[in-house]
């Protein structure tokens, strides 16, 4: 082979393996990410049951309800608008009535978000963006939640429900 | 007064790293071998300094000198003292005073271990190791200051966030960061190439130490942080896919690519361009992971945009080294002369293969890790993008590339065999063959992937195995003579052998733990039984237990299996009440490879408590994979080759003159 046919193969493979790479992350971004939504945003968007997606804000104070099983209720609301979540398994440590709080799953039928997964950032000062600034405009903000604090390599700790 | 010495002596390190980043170069311009010795003494001096800096903040926080608002916000007097001691790296500001700390320990070594580098190249790798140090004291002394006073000093510090209290954080930091920083040396040597128009296979002989030995700092670093999430977090996950972890592994991928692609240019000074842009692009990820995980932006864009003088500062910096690099590469670069034709079956081209799969996978991390902060910035909307993105992207871009680890040593340099590489790979294919049909027997019905990832992983492993016995003619020729054979094989082969078998391995625990996991969750009273994968886990009792800042929640299970007790597990809950945060203490049995993990939820009124109990097959393999990569990267580090010192370049005479 000459210099140039040499060339031409090892060119013609790299762009071979950018284009499968291009076509891998293309199809994965359009299934596999998630949107972000807030109990406001939900209520605006009319979002269909069965669609998957990411509830953040606040859990309501006095909301938290603990059934048979480990099947836990609580109320997530961003000082506009609230929706209740059913969860079954282990909350993590971060979990609490009052504070930020991040769920992923889809609403059910009768308009109740199931969560198979309860995030909690390491960080406990974590606070969704929108829900930061739906405090903020109520008058809500405490200044310790906006500074970023120290997490270790992994900054969520998801806990993995029993939607089994 | 310790803490003005300790700002002080940062202030007078800052000042080395501009007098260094500054005189060797134009000791290079006038060809002035005092000015370019500057370099080293500016260096040796400046890693004195930043010593003296970083002892002074660890005295701050062993005293608990609440008068500084780092140690008020991250220490508390009842702290363990292995905890105040690595309270220090657990926040921002003591987390940079580490990073410039190893920064000016790497330039110091290179000072006082470079009298071999020709002296103009010296004078240029440590001046740009300057450049860098600079923009990072000037970050800390205006945004970041660790020794800021209080006007009233409180009594007592606000404690080390809980989780942090662990002995993961006495190592897994510091490690991450001589990994990370530990790329700027291939950084600066390739830049110094740039500036000095010139470049050789000595050049790569003298980067590849150096990234070796930063990429198994690398290594072990993100496999201890994967352990310490595992067992800290309480909920069994050992890789999240989180951006935080993404920026560790981006600079891996590439440093582990670097490692290849220098190794071609040593031996058959060949993609030398290639080279030096890897050198570049994997200190640039480092530097990008440093802004990731330092500015806040992850926290949310927003956290970024109302506090933004840390962001924007390691942004500037950002922009100024990769694209004041990468300028420098594209203008400079078309000079490097070309060398060595290869066909593209040979080891030069498994190694360019390794070198584009293991970027392009890079590539893919940088897109998930990325795209969602700038759709965030661009159009306001939040997604995430999680473990399904990269498990469909990363995953099938590793298999190609596993199932060529085996071929690459066999195939000779320049022109290679593929068939009779092949032929020699027929027992690693076969007994590939065998795995996939005893586990895919044995797990009848159950998943269909991972008896091929086994079976892939089986490959891998025989594939280094296949390559020893090849090497040292095993079954060819008597044992003895084998075994002698053996012995006479450069480090740097063993090495090799170690971290491609350690790829298998690392394949084999992660397949295992994400296929064959068995967990039960629910809530249980003392004497409550669960079963779990054939052990039985008895609830003895619950008893509260006071340490040292905490209050905990302690459990004891005793585990039996087939009527025999095997032993106890208590995992625990704690509960720090400066912080009014609690954390879970998983309880992890060993057996063999595998775990049973233990981790508590919360007490309901009726004496239950919530209990998560998860049998993982294998998980223990997910790290030895890695400390077997690592020490496979140790024994090519103590080749002779690497010790007993580069040759003088082909003409070290001239390079003196070669600046400019």
């Amino acid at each position: 082979m000459t210099r140039k046919q040499r060339r031409l193969t090892l060119i013609g493979c790299a762009l071979a393996v950018l284009a499968i790479a291009a076509g891998l992350v293309l199809n994965a971004l359009r299934d596999s990410i998630v949107f972000f939504s807030t109990p406001s945003m939900v209520a605006e968007k009319h979002l269909g049951p069965g669609k998957r997606f990411r509830l953040g804000g606040l859990v309501e104070p006095g909301s938290l309800k603990r059934g048979d099983n480990l099947a836990v209720s609580f109320t997530v609301g961003d000082g506009g608008a609230t929706l209740p979540v059913a969860y079954k398994g282990i909350l993590p440590d971060l979990f609490r009535e009052g504070q930020g709080v991040v769920a992923e799953g889809a609403l059910d039928a009768a308009g109740v978000f199931r969560a198979d997964t309860v995030l909690a950032k390491h960080d406990e000062t974590y606070m969704p963006k929108d829900v930061a600034d739906a405090l903020k405009k109520q008058g809500h903000w405490k200044d310790d939640y906006g500074k970023p604090g120290e997490k270790p390599s992994a900054s969520a700790a998801p806990t993995r429900g029993a939607m089994r | 007064m310790i803490a003005e010495s300790g700002h002080y002596a940062l202030v007078l390190a800052l000042g080395l790293a501009l007098i260094q980043s500054v005189v060797p170069l134009l000791g290079a311009r006038w060809r002035d071998a005092a000015l370019m010795n500057v370099a080293r003494s500016a260096a040796l001096a400046q890693l004195l300094f930043v010593a003296a800096s970083f002892a002074a903040l660890v005295t701050l926080h062993v005293t608990s000198d609440f008068s500084v608002v780092n140690v008020y916000e991250n220490s508390h007097s009842l702290k363990p003292l292995i905890y105040k001691i690595t309270g220090v790296w657990g926040n921002h500001e003591g987390s940079m005073l580490l990073w410039v700390s190893i920064l000016a320990l790497f330039g110091g070594l290179v000072a006082a271990f470079g009298n071999n580098l020709p002296l103009s190249l010296r004078a240029h790798v440590l001046a740009v190791q300057a450049w860098v140090a600079s923009a990072f004291y000037l970050f800390i002394l205006i945004t970041s200051n660790p020794f800021l006073r209080i006007a009233n000093p409180p009594i007592e510090g606000r404690d080390l966030n809980p989780v942090l209290q662990d002995i993961g954080l006495a190592v897994h930091p510091p490690m991450l960061y001589l990994g990370y920083v530990g790329f700027s040396i291939s950084f600066s040597f390739a830049v110094a190439a740039l500036l000095e128009g010139r470049i050789d296979a000595a050049w790569a002989r003298w980067v590849r130490p150096w990234t070796l030995m930063a990429w198994i700092f690398l290594t072990l670093g993100i496999a201890m942080g994967s352990y310490w999430a595992y067992y800290e977090l309480g909920w069994g996950g050992w890789w999240f896919w989180d951006p935080v972890e993404n920026a560790s592994l981006m600079p891996w991928l590439a440093g582990t690519a670097l490692l290849h692609s220098a190794l071609v240019m040593e031996k058959r000074n060949a993609l030398k361009v290639w080279t030096v842009l890897l050198s570049i692009l994997t200190f640039s990820l480092s530097l990008l992971g440093t802004f990731l995980v330092r500015s806040g932006v992850l926290t949310s864009v927003h956290a970024f945009a109302t506090d933004p003088t840390r962001g924007v500062f390691i942004l500037l910096i950002l922009f100024v080294f990769i694209g004041g690099s990468l300028s420098l590469y594209a203008w400079r670069a078309p000079a490097l002369k070309q060398g060595g034709l290869f066909a593209p079956i040979s080891r030069e081209g498994a190694l360019v293969l390794n070198n584009l799969l293991l970027t392009v996978a890079c590539a893919t991390v940088f897109i998930g890790t990325l795209y969602p902060l700038a759709l965030e910035v661009l159009t306001g909307e939040k997604i995430s993008v999680g473990a399904p993105f990269f498990n469909f992207t990363f995953a099938p871009l590793f298999v190609p590339l596993l199932i060529a680890v085996p071929f690459g040593p066999l195939l000779a340099w320049k022109r290679g065999d593929l068939l009779g590489a092949a032929q020699r790979l027929l027992a690693a294919g076969i007994a590939a063959l065998v795995a996939i049909a005893l586990v895919w027997a044995w797990t009848y019905g159950g998943a269909t992937l991972a008896p091929l990832a086994i079976g892939l992983a089986v490959f891998v492993i025989m594939g280094a195995l296949c390559d020893l016995a090849e090497r040292v003619g095993l079954f060819r020729i008597p044992l003895s003579i084998s075994l002698r054979r053996a012995r006479g094989l450069p480090r740097a082969t063993w090495g090799t052998i170690f971290a491609h078998a350690g790829l298998g391995v690392a394949l084999i625990g992660i397949v295992c733990e994400t296929t064959w996991n068995s967990e039960y969750i629910g809530a249980m009273k003392p004497n409550d039984v669960a079963k779990v994968a054939g052990y039985e886990l008895r609830l003895d009792g619950l008893t509260p237990r006071q340490g040292p800042n905490f209050r905990e929640m302690l459990a004891q299970f005793t585990v039996r299996r087939d009527g025999q007790d095997v032993s106890v597990m208590t995992p625990s809950k704690r509960n720090f009440t400066t912080r009014g945060a609690s954390t879970t203490e998983a309880a992890l049995l060993t057996c063999g490879a595998s775990q049973l993990y233990i981790s508590l939820g919360d007490t309901s009124a009726d004496g239950a408590i919530a209990v998560r109990i998860y049998h993982k097959p294998l998980v223990l393999m997910i790290w030895w994979g890695p400390v077997l990569m690592a020490f496979g990267g140790l024994l090519s580090l103590s080749d002779r080759r690497l010790r007993v010192g580069a040759p003088k370049p082909a003409k070290a005479a001239r390079a003196l003159q070669a600046a400019e």
